[in-house]
């Protein structure tokens, strides 16, 4: 499942793990997803770019934590809220991405897919592969190498 | 790709490197039979298996190239340089094709047809016909009586005659060992380290709660863990041989190439390292070997002009120590040649000739390790390309090493190299900064400083950069705050405290809120996100589970801002000498000796103190002598008349100077005490004293060694006599010199003589009281020094514009040839007077200083 494309194929349906941040449900591929956590200490890690939270310990593992509110430009969570991390393999390191709420699987038919609207935030389609809909909602399927390349390519805050 | 041929392509690959240490051998001892056979049955099984696996463009070479090696086998054609070329060709083509299918899986196009011919005309006696070239056998054979070591080949020891492909099993050493891919092991490792960190959360767990049922089982874990981590470990070392195993034949086509006789040898080749580290050493290594050979090694007629063996020699040496493994590479070629390093580190901008002025010669050489720098005058096809002796450094520090270079001009280099035994797991001193802590690596950190608000350890600010008085020298600050761009607490917070660390020859402290403790660490790598961030070189889990970062201090260094590198070096290595005036107190050595006032001799001058037992005391010719660390010693009464003791043990104090010992025999050692000297009566000379000096409320006669070296030894000094008793209005003497022993003997005779003494250890420091602003009346320097040498220092202070361009300069050298004294006066020097003649020493400064 390392780098596994996200991208979705038509006349079949796919597994995908929800969750929410400020409001809006996004989804990524279940078979991404190594594992799901509540509220971690995460150790800061100066100097590091603006969305990464920090590093933490997953058994014996470091995962680095990016904060997705931060990511999208979003306010950061209220004071004493309670956030959850859903870690991914990419490339053979882990990452968790924090959020505010991690909700079911669903598996969702291809014919209900569309393309990211190219009116969205650029930051927002920068992040995003497409969007699901759903019966009274809309689900942002996130892009996880996209959004860790986009990292990698940046210029870090070094010295 | 098919599994036979992985297996063909690394055994063929082994093989190959074997071939090249094998063949070289060969060409130095062209009569060793074993070697010989065992050369053509590796050929032959690596012939044998391309054919069987179809693999026919690398059969043809093989088979060509195994003709050539039959004759030789035969005897019937002589090894020559000429053909041991042509073989070692063709064993390189091979290489490239084994790499071609390493690549792709199927050979690699390309035409071998004139390799092929030329190695038929071989074969065939065409162009190469069998000559008795008795110069070349005898070279070699000379080569080989100086014994080349060269790395065990991983092969069976070669039975005659036996040319069987496949060894049977039983006699095969392989059936002991296996081939294990070095992706298992590096998992292998990986795990043990997630056991060592989980093993370490438990005990620190456990230790936190009373005795309980896990207490038990859990020590057992615990010592199981480390055995395995050991014996993990273990599997990823090998021995450092591995990465010599082609120096061998580089040296081999340097020396064809460039017309040069070079002898490699190779010690300690079985010291194991750590696989990783290996990987990351080997080509540095091969470079500075290549370096050595290349621009180390004069040609031979160069060599015999400068009175050398026409044979250079390139040593290569690895041993370990404490935790590290040491490689030394030395050669004794022409060394490195200060002019033309410091032409070139002018011309690239690198340094002002300002600064080069107060520049040591072994700071000077330093500037090979900085980027683009090549002092080959041309560029050959073996190196000198630029690109160099910097990038040498940084691999050997990326992996937490350290590298030191010493070179004489004409004698020779040597380069030291010390490297961590294995990087996964390395000491590391936990450290804290606003809410999160940090590893340092422990290998850079020379000291922990606690700051304090007032007193000597407080915190100063020039323009805002703090810096720090440490031991009279000025250490710049930085804090780990500000580089971590966190909010800066008060200066001078009383709980801050300094971390003194060390990179190259730049030390620095690093300012943080807390330290803790230091921890073995696993090492693990940073997420591709935070690569970039320079200050970091890794993180890591600790005891209690919480992830946190290992700071570089290559990283923290390169922030510390514009402190060129070699003026940190010039700093640091004055930092390391001490000054001594001899206003300042001396721990002197109180003694009685016949009767009269207690005698004192300052303790520097010491080596030590020994008891003798009348029997010991031998007498040899009408002296006194004892048998010490296997010499004679003299020994000399203080007194003429103290030779009546003959009970009881003898109570001595051993002077040394290098090689020679001397005993003065004393009544009583009374005590020792740190005053200052002040020399108030001149003693009447030749009686060996000094004068007499009021310590501790007491009357005490201050020795003079000298006396009593020069009744031991006659050349000591000289002819001694007595110290010409003169008042010189407190004139100011400066007195360089690397020797304790001179320093200690000659600064309280000059200060009995009137002079106030100011000594140092070496030019730098002295250069550095110039610029301080101190001015002397006379100056006395030693010719031999390590660092700058008096010459320089001399040419130094006589140069355009410096303060000290007027001060009387006497040269002072255990060589005093009449071809010493005019390179002295070449050099700037006034006088030039041999260290043991006292009183011409006393008689010119008195002149130059009347005179100036």
């Amino acid at each position: 499942m390392t780098g596994q494309s996200t991208k979705p194929q038509t006349g079949d349906s796919k597994d995908f793990l929800t969750m929410t941040v400020d409001g809006q449900v996004f989804g990524i591929p279940v078979l991404q997803v190594q594992d799901v956590l509540g509220e971690q200490r995460v150790t800061a890690v100066p100097l590091a770019p603006p969305e990464v939270a920090g590093s933490l310990n997953l058994r014996g593992r470091i995962v680095t934590a990016i904060n997705l509110r931060r990511r999208l430009g979003l306010e950061p969570v209220a004071e004493g809220a309670k956030t959850m991390s859903v870690v991914v393999d990419y490339q053979g390191e882990l990452y968790s991405l924090i959020v505010d709420g991690v909700g079911e699987v669903l598996s969702l038919s291809d014919s209900d897919f569309e393309k990211t609207p190219p009116t969205l935030d650029r930051v927002w389609r920068e992040v995003a592969t497409g969007v699901y809909r759903l019966k009274n909602d809309l689900l942002v399927i996130l892009d996880v190498s996209d959004m860790l390349e986009a990292l990698y390519s940046r210029d870090h805050h070094a010295a | 790709m098919d599994d036979l041929i992985q297996e063909f392509l690394a055994e063929t690959t082994e093989s190959l490197n074997a071939l090249d240490i094998d063949i070289v051998k060969l060409e130095q001892n062209p009569g060793d039979r074993d070697l010989m056979s065992r050369i053509f049955r590796l050929v032959h099984t690596i012939k044998g298996t391309c054919g069987f696996l179809g693999l026919p463009r690398l059969e043809r070479v093989v088979h060509h190239s195994e003709n050539v090696l039959g004759r030789y086998r035969e005897g019937s054609l002589n090894v020559t340089q000429d053909s041991v070329t042509l073989i070692l060709e063709a064993f390189d083509r091979i290489k490239n094709i084994v790499a071609g299918i390493a690549e792709t899986g199927s050979e690699p196009e390309g035409d071998d047809g004139a390799l092929i011919a030329r190695l038929d005309a071989v074969y065939e006696d065409k162009d190469m016909p069998v000559v008795e070239d008795a110069a070349v056998q005898e070279s070699v054979a000379s080569l080989e009586s100086e014994a080349v070591e060269v790395a065990e080949p991983s092969v069976p020891p070669s039975r005659e005659k036996d040319e069987a492909p496949v060894a049977a099993p039983a006699e095969d050493p392989a059936a002991k060992s296996l081939r294990v891919s070095v992706q298992v092991l590096e998992n292998l490792m990986t795990m043990v380290s997630e056991l060592v960190l989980t093993r370490n959360q438990l005990l620190q767990i456990s230790r936190q709660q009373q005795e309980n049922l896990f207490s038990a089982p859990l020590q057992r874990l615990n010592h199981v863990v480390s055995e395995l981590q050991e014996g993990v470990m273990q599997t990823r070392m090998q021995p450092i041989g591995n990465a010599w195993s082609k120096l061998p034949r580089i040296i081999r086509d340097i020396s064809v190439e460039l017309d040069k006789k070079i002898n490699l040898e190779m010690r300690g080749q079985e010291t194991e390292l750590d696989r990783q580290v290996l990987d990351l050493i080997k080509d540095p290594l091969t470079h500075m070997v290549r370096n050595s050979g290349d621009h180390g090694i004069e040609t031979p007629e160069a060599r015999k002009a400068a009175g050398k063996p026409e044979e250079g020699r390139i040593v290569l040496n690895a041993y370990h120590e404490g935790g590290h493994i040491i490689i030394e590479i030395s050669d004794d070629g022409k060394g490195l040649n200060t002019d033309s390093i410091r032409k070139k580190a002018l011309e690239t901008g690198i340094v002002t000739e300002e600064q080069l002025r107060d520049m040591s010669e072994k700071q000077i050489q330093q500037f090979i390790f900085s980027a683009g720098f090549s002092t080959a005058e041309a560029v050959t096809a073996v190196s000198g390309r630029g690109v160099g002796m910097d990038v040498v450094r940084t691999n050997i520090e990326k992996i937490g090493g350290t590298i030191e270079m010493t070179s004489v001009f004409g004698k020779g280099t040597t380069f030291t190299i010390k490297i961590p035994l294995t990087l996964a797991i390395v000491s590391a001193l936990i450290v804290e900064a606003g809410t999160e802590r940090y590893a340092i690596p422990q290998i850079s950190v020379r000291e922990l400083v606690r700051l304090s608000a007032t007193g000597e350890n407080k915190l100063e600010d020039i323009h805002g950069t703090p810096v720090m008085r440490l031991r009279d020298r000025l250490l710049p600050l930085i804090s780990l705050r500000k580089i971590l761009k966190m909010e800066e607490v008060e200066q001078g917070d009383k709980s801050s405290q300094v971390i003194v660390v060390q990179v190259g020859a730049q030390s620095f402290g690093i300012i943080v809120d807390r330290v803790f403790d230091t921890e073995e660490i696993v090492v693990k790598p940073v997420s591709r996100i935070l690569k970039g961030i320079r200050i970091f070189s890794g993180n890591t889990i600790l005891g209690d589970g919480s992830v946190i970062m290992i700071l570089d201090p290559n990283g923290v260094a390169s922030m510390v801002g514009d402190v060129s590198t070699a003026r940190a070096e010039a700093e640091s290595a004055a930092e390391e000498q001490k000054k001594f005036e001899t206003d300042r107190k001396t721990s002197l050595l109180i003694f009685r000796a016949g009767p009269g006032a207690p005698r004192a001799v300052p303790l520097a001058l010491v080596s030590r103190l020994e008891e003798f037992s009348q029997d010991q005391i031998e007498v040899s010719g009408n002296k006194r002598v004892v048998q010490y660390r296997g010499k004679l010693m003299p020994l000399v009464p203080f007194s003429p008349d103290m030779s009546a003791q003959k009970e009881g043990s003898q109570s001595v104090l051993v002077f040394s100077d290098r090689d020679r010992s001397m005993g003065l025999m004393v009544d009583e050692i009374v005590d020792i005490v740190e005053e200052r000297i002040d020399v108030q009566l001149a003693g009447e000379g030749g009686f060996g004293l000094l004068g007499s000096a009021i310590i501790q409320g007491k009357a005490v006669d201050v020795v003079d060694v000298g006396h009593f070296l020069s009744v031991a030894h006659s050349d000591w000094f000289g002819t001694s006599s007595s110290a010409q008793i003169m008042s010189h209005g407190g004139r100011r003497v400066l007195l360089v010199d690397d020797s304790p022993f001179f320093r200690n003997m000659l600064a309280p005779m000059l200060g009995v003589a009137g002079y106030r003494v100011v000594t140092v250890e070496s030019a730098q420091e002295a250069l550095n009281l110039s610029k301080k602003g101190e001015a002397f009346d006379v100056i006395i320097s030693d010719i031999e020094m390590p660092g700058m040498s008096g010459y320089e220092f001399a040419k130094t202070l006589r140069s355009q514009d410096h303060k000290w361009k007027e001060t009387p300069l006497v040269a002072l050298s255990s060589h005093a040839t009449s071809g010493d004294f005019d390179r002295g006066k070449a050099a700037g020097f006034d006088d030039y007077i041999a260290k043991f003649d006292r009183d011409a020493l006393l008689r010119t400064i008195a002149q130059l200083g009347e005179a100036a």
